[in-house]
């Protein structure tokens, strides 16, 4: 098929060779997704905490060196700018993972509020390629094609790759185990080569999304916006309000007095696929939009993510999706939509 | 098939459409090969109701792969008279093989002349190139 998209100004391909064999190769073994779309950002100095705590929503004293934690990029009134992982490399130094359409807006904010710390931001996304490895075989496959260990879960540690230091992140995407690698660009290309070999699927874009949508993980510019905030998007758990970070008295206000509307996973009774930007609909209102919607691969069924009013997004509860005209039967359901089989 | 593919004995529309003309006033309808590879994995067929008037160059089912949706164009005018029903449960037969049991909807022509203007698979494989 070879279909591919720009994002953000880089070429992706949406699919290798279907998508939902790669998305079955990421539920039940192991494929690969080459994100290096992604921006890094250093942070490094005395002030790196201080500042950090400032900027991202999530406490980031928590982070032990060797961790790695989720977090929103706050404006003052809660819109999230950003969503992304911050990676503690030493004691006074961060690792940022940016959204490729954010990264330029993220260092500008960062810019900008880092001034009075005695801290030092980096734009290092050249200095990375990005190799996102899982499924519940992908740490082991990739182990023993690096022969090296592998952090767990929610970690970071420093690994060779090809003879080149990388970092090893046990995060991801997709709801699976698994490890991205932030490495060098000039050894990206041999260790897929070598994953391939190992059996390890390449999966595009297709697959990302709809792995992600399967485990509800917000994509910004659908579930995010700066007109949505972390409380209305589920986020809360990653707002620590008392770190006093740039937007936490927006997000405390939310949190305490509710949204006007909540993001609620959903699934489609029956035929149908919904679309971004379908109307939801609770009899002749219209209350909400879906925000992502695809082809549930694992579920084999119309499955999204739709902002609704807020009495409107417990699980249970029955909705319509207008699909082009259509009105399709949906339920609201808890998170994720995808639970694996234990 | 994973090998592109324009049987001899169909008529197409330049909207990757296929026409199967069946004596002077029936035809059966699908999409081309290279529809079904440009779109992907097919998982739904929204197909027309039976009885209901379809128009010449006018969209009267949707095809969705995980990714996207797709419109189907009518390559000639009429009124269906089959819709595939097993598609319902294997839409996939449309990337396996478009022109047999992967065909679309079977259609009483109300303008079989309509067929005279639809690209022959030397002419349509000549639009590909393009």
């Amino acid at each position: 098929m070879g279909q591919n998209r720009a994002v953000a100004g880089w070429e992706m391909p949406v699919t290798y060779e279907g998508i939902r064999e790669e998305h079955s190769a990421v539920r039940t073994h192991a494929g690969m997704f080459d994100v290096s779309h992604m921006g890094e950002v250093e942070v490094e100095g005395p002030g790196a905490l201080e500042f950090l705590q400032l900027v991202l929503s999530n406490d980031v004293a928590r982070i032990e060196i060797g961790g790695a934690q989720y977090s929103c990029l706050c404006q003052e009134d809660g819109g999230v700018l950003d969503d992304l992982f911050a990676y503690r490399l030493g004691g006074d130094r961060y690792l940022i993972v940016t959204n490729a359409a954010n990264h330029e807006a993220d260092l500008a904010w960062f810019g900008r509020w880092s001034r009075g710390f005695d801290v030092i931001v980096r734009d290092v996304a050249d200095r990375y390629a990005m190799l996102a490895v899982q499924g519940p075989h992908a740490r082991a496959v990739l182990a023993r094609a690096l022969n090296v260990e592998l952090p767990p879960r929610m970690h970071v540690a420093p690994v060779h790759v090809g003879r080149r230091p990388a970092l090893a992140c046990g995060t991801g995407y997709t709801g699976e185990d698994g490890v991205e690698l932030l490495l060098d660009p000039e050894v990206a290309t041999p260790i897929w080569a070598e994953l391939l070999d190992s059996g390890v699927v390449p999966c595009g874009l297709g697959a990302r999304d709809t792995l992600r949508l399967e485990v509800c993980f917000p994509l910004h510019g659908h579930e995010l916006s700066t007109e949505r905030n972390p409380i209305e998007a589920g986020l809360g758990w990653c707002c620590a309000e008392e770190t006093g970070f740039l937007g936490s008295q927006a997000v405390a206000a939310a949190r305490a007095e509710g949204t006007a509307e909540k993001l609620a996973p959903f699934l489609i009774e029956g035929a149908g696929i919904p679309r971004d930007g379908n109307p939801v609909l609770a009899g002749e209102e219209r209350v909400g939009a879906v925000t992502s919607g695809t082809y549930s691969p694992s579920l084999e069924q119309g499955a999204g993510m739709a902002y609704v009013r807020a009495d409107l997004a417990e699980s249970g509860t029955e909705l319509e999706i207008d699909v082009r005209g259509k009105r399709r039967a949906a339920r609201v359901a808890s998170r994720p939509l995808y639970r694996k089989a234990s | 098939m994973s090998e592109a593919d324009y049987p001899d004995d169909l008529r197409y529309h330049d909207q990757h459409d296929w026409a199967r003309l069946e004596g002077d006033e029936h035809a059966v309808f699908g999409i081309t090969w290279y529809a079904q590879d440009a779109l992907g994995e097919v998982v739904f067929y929204d197909p027309p109701e039976l009885g209901a008037t379809i128009q010449k160059d006018a969209s009267y089912a949707e095809v969705e792969s995980v990714k996207a949706v797709s419109d189907v164009i009518a390559p000639m005018s009429g009124e269906i008279v089959a819709v595939n029903d097993a598609l319902e449960d294997t839409p996939e037969k449309i990337n396996q093989d478009p022109y047999g049991d992967g065909w679309l909807v079977k259609v009483r022509l109300t303008a079989p002349q309509e067929g005279e203007g639809l690209l022959d698979a030397g002419e349509y494989r000549k639009l590909l190139e393009n």
